[in-house]
């Protein structure tokens, strides 16, 4: 996984409530084996228009936001189905970070998997952000994540907070497997106390 | 030791180790496997050289793309026919076991589990696909997670997790007649709003919980996540006792003594801290469905469409301007009488036994309505096998229905089961997003008997009508 220290990018605002994985990436996209690729199916109904054709009035399809690499949006985003194809079509789009005042929890937890920075914040904010976006290549927002901040450009810094594990991981591009696998032992020892405890729980076995 | 919820219990049990800034690394019982969301993650294990840490805790089964047409020819088309056979030769790889397509056993992966007793109470349960909550109405703490987290717990057989808040939403009261556990969830979503669970983990209480069956607690639980909560929560009782016993996979004899006197120790305590409580009246609940794009957009279907005017945020009103366009109904309409083009009665929300009963006994005698295409896609093949037992598929197909293998199908339009642009459709799923259905496809969220009820009339209608 890329590891994520800072971003300095252009934003771009999608001014909705709950988002859903639907919308990002429509389920008929998801019939791939592969992790990469889906950045062309990013927000698919909103992008295209029913001959195909890019929709011109859509903020992904006009410079300087095609090379967003910040997404600003308002609550609960990435809500309804777990798959993770939402956070690889972002991710392969080019978005490294997406800012809203609240998000779904499955949504949330995969983006970090992905190297992807999800940044609460209150929706004032957010709407400042908006606006601030709408200043195009001008106006750039910087992530510090080390330190916790998103720059405006006016050089204003909004503080924003993040779970310890989940920074270091991202500052660190770590997988989550190895970490945990170096808990074997104490994986054993419970797997030893269960089977005491419980020995009634069954296995699946088929002939 | 302070009272706990049924939550906390399970989530006790299977801590393995709690890092010092909070986080838990969760055992994890169960782990259900599909064809979507699994390719990257054995695939991960692969690159890693990994094995499946334990085989005999995953089960596998095809539901996503699987067309419900005759399952004896080849599939058709070619990207659901890679995904398949991709699950087919990583489950033969790494020792899973698994139903396949011509199994009876096959079918959506949140019938199944249950179905099988592979989900018991008190279990932790994971699958990559967020309707995972399903199994929560067997007593046991299951969700969602994304393909990393199923490569994780394949490889490690936990997860790592801080842990949820506690909500109770408590329905207490009879429910009137022709009320459905899809009414109490939709009016529920309707009350509370798809982010009203969010960090939570919902307990459904209450006598009209306790009174629902297996099926019931299943449709309240599944559609949990529609109310953005992590997972939902019934606690086992005798109902559920007596639904596990004898299943395949279950405790057996001694065993199962044993499991039962365990399972009944899991219920919350009295005076178990809740950080939300939300109560309903039963009688309160009408048969209810969904107007707009959003689950949380729900009506008795006495009802009338909202006005947009009426909302005071104005980002709001113009999303709600948004989905009255998008679904092509006009503020201040009555929603009965709305006209249909197709319904679709099945999905892990709606497609047991039960479910199809409920369906036939409106459906029975009556013809579906000229132009009108209905479809009945059960939840399993045991599930339908068991329909045509009981003669439900000759009401359906008396009537006019189309009677389909199980899967996942119209409920989110990854196999050859789509909406066309416009079309609306009345639907025993459990999303109605902008496209969920098929591109342009407009989805109104109802219970059997009032997809049924659509059916025969031919728009939305009061399924109390004619019963």
């Amino acid at each position: 996984m890329e590891k994520f220290t800072t971003l300095s990018a252009v934003a771009a605002a999608l001014p909705e409530d709950n988002i859903d994985t639907d919308k990002i990436i429509p389920a008929r996209f998801l019939k791939t084996t592969q992790r990469t690729g889906l950045g062309k199916y990013a927000f698919d109904s909103m992008r295209y228009r029913p001959d195909g054709s890019e929709n011109p009035d859509f903020i992904l399809n006009k410079a300087p936001w095609r090379n967003a690499e910040i997404l600003v949006t308002y609550d609960n985003l990435g809500c309804g189905s777990s798959r993770e194809h939402a956070p690889w079509a972002l991710l392969d789009f080019g978005i490294r970070c997406v800012i809203a005042p609240s998000f779904a929890d499955i949504f949330f937890n995969n983006c970090f998997k992905n190297g992807i920075l999800p940044i609460k914040l209150p929706r004032e904010v957010c709407d400042q952000l908006m606006s601030d976006s709408t200043m195009g290549s001008n106006a750039r927002l910087t992530i510090d994540l080390p330190r916790q901040v998103v720059i405006r450009p006016d050089g204003e810094e909004v503080p924003f907070e993040i779970d310890p594990f989940r920074k270091h991981m991202l500052l660190e591009g770590l997988d989550d497997i190895g970490q945990t696998l170096q808990h074997e032992t104490e994986i054993k020892t419970f797997e030893h106390k269960v089977a005491g405890e419980r020995p009634w729980m069954p296995t699946i076995t088929l002939d | 030791m302070a009272p706990r919820t049924l939550f906390d219990k399970i989530w006790d049990h299977h801590v393995v180790e709690t890092l010092p800034d909070g986080t838990s690394i969760l055992y994890i019982d169960r782990h259900l496997l599909h064809e979507v969301t699994s390719p990257q993650a054995f695939e991960g294990l692969r690159l890693a050289g990994r094995k499946l840490r334990h085989p005999e805790m995953t089960m596998a089964v095809v539901d996503h793309n699987v067309p419900t047409s005759d399952r004896t020819k080849p599939i058709e088309e070619p990207e659901s026919r890679n995904q398949i056979e991709t699950l087919e030769r990583n489950v033969k790889e790494f020792g899973v076991p698994y139903f396949p397509l011509l199994s009876a056993s096959q079918g959506i992966v949140h019938v199944v589990g249950p179905e099988q007793g592979i989900s018991l109470p008190g279990m932790t349960i994971v699958c990559g696909d967020s309707h995972t909550s399903t199994h929560g109405a067997m007593g046991s703490l299951a969700f969602g997670i994304g393909t990393s987290e199923v490569e994780h717990v394949m490889a490690t057989q936990t997860i790592l997790q801080r842990p949820a808040k506690n909500m109770r939403v408590t329905v207490e009261g009879e429910l009137a007649p022709g009320v459905s556990a899809k009414d109490v969830m939709l009016a529920i979503i309707g009350h509370i709003g798809t982010a009203g669970g969010t960090g939570h983990v919902i307990e459904f209480a209450g006598s009209a919980i306790r009174g629902l069956d297996m099926a019931g607690r299943m449709t309240i639980c599944n559609m949990s996540i529609e109310a953005g909560a992590r997972a939902g929560l019934v606690a086992p009782d005798d109902t559920t006792f007596d639904y596990v016993r004898n299943r395949p996979f279950a405790p057996k004899g001694e065993d199962f003594e044993n499991a039962v006197t365990f399972w009944r120790t899991l219920a919350t305590d009295d005076g178990a801290h809740f950080d939300k409580e939300v109560s309903l009246r039963a009688e309160d609940i009408a048969p209810s469905l969904t107007w707009g794009t959003s689950p949380e957009t729900v009506l008795p279907i006495t009802g009338t469409v909202p006005d947009p005017a009426q909302e005071p945020d104005e980002s709001k009103r113009v999303q709600m301007q948004r989905m009255l366009d998008y679904m092509g109904l006009e503020a201040g309409q009555k929603i009965a009488g709305t006209p249909v083009d197709v319904v679709f009665i099945g999905s892990c929300t709606n497609s047991r036994i039960e479910d199809l009963r409920a369906a036939a006994q409106v459906a029975a005698g009556r013809k579906v309505a000229d132009g009108v295409r209905a479809m009945i896609v059960p939840g399993s093949g045991l599930v339908k096998m068991q329909a045509e037992e009981e003669g439900l598929d000759q009401i359906f197909l008396d009537a006019g229905f189309e009677w389909r293998e199980a899967g996942c199908s119209m409920c989110l339009g990854m196999n050859p089961d789509k909406l066309t642009p416009g079309q609306r459709c009345a639907s025993t799923s459990n999303r109605n997003f902008e496209g969920r259905q098929g591109p342009g496809g407009r989805t109104h969220l109802l219970s059997p008997a009032m997809a049924a009820a659509a059916a025969v009339t031919g728009c939305l209608t009061d399924s109390r009508e004619l019963v």
